[in-house]
């Protein structure tokens, strides 16, 4: 008995009770339906924060200095002194795997023009660490290498800042603020990124060049951190082994003792904002996984009243040849057939689904290939395993008594 | 003489039921040669329905020796003896037992299904010839709830017919149908016999012995007579003497 004659005589059979055979899909479709529809909204989401995330700069590093001893005592982050304007300076010569480099210095105060003020925070960096966080600025300029060779009092100044100090509309642009008590001529304004995932206003805040919060407000001689971006993600984790090397030999650390920095991507912080979404995924994942399972003893079910009703036709097909293997396979393919029909028609359902909930209500989708497989892999396994029993049964009758069955 | 298609050597067949043990063969021997059209008579109890499933190789006996077209079916397990009824047996039973919804030919192709011999076209074809052969071959795509008795049972035959067994077995083939068409299916049990083919002819109905060359007829388990019939009745001409029936 070849298997396309097995197929063959399978359909057959479904195809004489089409409505029955319907019914008994249904729970797969819905099954499978609720599976696509609620990993689509599940992936979706996950891939909205990646987007934001990446939105701050996908493939963006963060040194920062990292423990260090004295005597035995272990510093505190803020008196930590390990990152030098050298290791920005080898890092951005040296690293093939970083393209944008800049130094962080910063320092929080008030901004003053005329009579209006606000709290704010100044950055001390290069004109690249606005490329790394994703920043455009929208009217007039960055300030110049010129401008960080000399320190000079220029800054660049986010929109929350603008609205407080301009509150008539002012041209900001060549006016002169002062921060603390040293005045800072605006040579450009940021384009609004709004409040990021954590709520946090990232229009809040100033970008002078690192060489003037370094020598005119901090008076320091090390650097906060330093923020790059590898040339692109895959390349994050060869940048970051780039950088340690680079940082462990300007510290001179020797073999064996502990890094005096830390260095994270901004993968960790992706990974740990997806997570919850994940989670999410997977509790939709299997409450859907549920309702296969019940779809499932729905087709045992009627194959079980299926074999009972064909007994007489189990033993006529054994009486002219049939083996019991011949029988099984048959009642098996009937099984995964029903079963990988409504795989079928589930997976077109829920992805109809899926984009009547992006159209209605607007929720972000993402529907995977992997989850169509997937669906198809879980329904062949089910029509086999809640097919096996009914179908055991049947090649398993005496074809003397099936025949005499009525 | 031709060959011997069947051979039984003293076949015992018990039952246990309960505690009890039932003996539904005592011992029966006969041999039968390719070509014979025998009758199996005997009244319910007799053993006759042992019999017939001993023969046509779905029960196996507990004593003794069958010998199936020169193949010994005692020792063969359940799959061998599958495709041995594949190959050399032709089932027709009382009640048809064609299967639902479906059309004659592919009813009658069904035994061929299960022979990976042959592709789809000679499966095809065979079913038409076989079709042919009881005189159904104008109704191939009928379904089987479109047909009479008789053409069910017809269709029965074609498909004992279409694996070109060595033998056939019919039991009570003709019990499910009217006077008039029991003949039909005799006259067309007579011109398979006269083709050249074996058929025992399972049956209580004395009746039908008369048109077969040979009856054997059992009683509790034992063969208590087997005669060869001097004088063969035309089922045709019977059928031709019925009263037509008036419309």
């Amino acid at each position: 008995m070849n298997f396309a004659n097995l197929f063959r005589i399978a359909l057959k059979a479904l195809s004489n009770n089409k409505f029955r055979g319907f019914l008994t899909m249904l729970g797969i479709i819905i099954g499978v339906g609720s599976v696509i529809t609620m990993l689509a909204i599940g992936q979706g989401s996950k891939k909205s924060i990646q987007a934001e995330i990446s939105e701050m700069g996908s493939n963006m590093i963060m040194i920062s200095p990292g423990a260090e001893r004295r005597g035995g005592v272990r510093m505190s982050r803020d008196d930590v002194q390990t990152l030098k304007v050298k290791d920005f300076e080898d890092i951005r010569d040296n690293c093939k795997y970083v393209t944008l480099v800049s130094p962080t210095v910063n320092a929080s105060g008030q901004a003053v023009y005329g009579a209006n003020n606000t709290p704010t925070s100044v950055y001390g960096v290069t004109q690249e660490y606005l490329d790394i966080r994703g920043y455009k600025v929208k009217d007039g300029d960055v300030f110049s290498d010129q401008d960080i060779h000399t320190s000079a009092k220029v800054c660049v100044v986010g929109q929350t800042v603008v609205d407080v100090l301009f509150p008539g509309g002012e041209e900001p642009v060549g006016k002169v603020i002062r921060f603390g008590s040293i005045p800072f001529r605006i040579v450009g304004v940021l384009e609004s990124k709004g409040t990021n995932t954590m709520g946090q206003d990232q229009d809040d805040l100033m970008f002078v060049p690192y060489t003037t919060v370094m020598k005119r407000i901090q008076a320091v001689t090390y650097l906060q951190g330093i923020t790059c971006s590898a040339i692109s993600e895959e390349y994050t984790d060869q940048a970051i082994e780039e950088i340690g090397a680079i940082l462990r030999e300007n510290h001179k650390l020797k073999e064996g003792t502990e890094d005096d920095f830390n260095i994270r991507s901004q993968q960790e912080l992706s990974s740990m904002m997806t997570s919850t979404s994940d989670m999410m995924s997977t509790l939709l994942a299997a409450v859907a996984a549920i309702s296969l399972i019940v779809g499932g003893i729905g087709i045992m079910n009627i194959m079980y009243v299926s074999v009972t009703e064909r007994t007489k036709e189990i033993g006529l097909r054994m009486s002219i040849g049939a083996k019991g293997r011949d029988i099984l396979s048959q009642f098996l393919i009937e099984a995964t057939l029903l079963s990988v029909a409504g795989g079928v028609i589930g997976v077109i359902l829920g992805i109809v689904a899926a984009y009547v909930v992006k159209v209605l209500l607007s929720y972000p989708i993402s529907i995977s290939t992997g989850s169509i497989i997937l669906s198809f892999v879980v329904c062949t396994v089910i029509g086999i395993f809640f097919g096996w029993y009914p179908a055991r049964k049947a090649s398993n009758l005496d074809p003397i008594e099936a025949l005499r069955y009525e | 003489m031709g060959k011997e298609v069947i051979k039984l050597e003293d076949i015992k067949r018990d039952f246990k039921v309960g505690s009890e043990v039932v003996h539904a063969l005592r011992g029966v021997s006969f041999s039968i040669m390719e070509g014979e059209f025998v009758t199996i008579m005997g009244s319910s109890g007799s053993g006759k329905s042992t019999l017939l499933n001993t023969l046509g190789c779905l029960d196996t006996p507990t004593y003794g020796e069958y010998y199936l077209d020169g193949v010994a079916v005692r020792t063969m397990n359940k799959d061998q003896r599958a495709t041995l009824r594949n190959r050399k047996i032709g089932f027709v039973f009382q009640n048809y037992t064609l299967l639902p919804k479906t059309t004659a030919i592919e009813n009658v192709e069904l035994p061929l299904l299960y022979n990976p011999k042959y592709s789809r076209k000679e499966r095809y074809d065979m079913s038409v010839e076989a079709l042919k052969a009881v005189g159904l071959g104008d109704r191939l795509e009928h379904k089987s709830n479109q047909m009479s008795g008789g053409q069910m049972q017809r269709v029965a035959i074609a498909r004992a017919l279409v694996n070109n067994p060595a033998v056939i077995l019919a039991d009570e083939a003709t019990g499910n149908l009217d006077t008039r068409t029991s003949f039909e299916v005799l006259v067309l049990f007579q011109k398979l016999h006269s083709e050249g083919r074996t058929i025992i002819f399972v049956t209580h109905n004395p009746e039908i012995a008369m048109y077969s060359t040979r009856t054997i007829t059992l009683k509790d388990g034992r063969v208590i007579s087997d005669e060869y019939n001097g004088k063969i009745l035309d089922a045709a001409q019977a059928l031709a003497s019925l009263p037509v029936e008036k419309e």
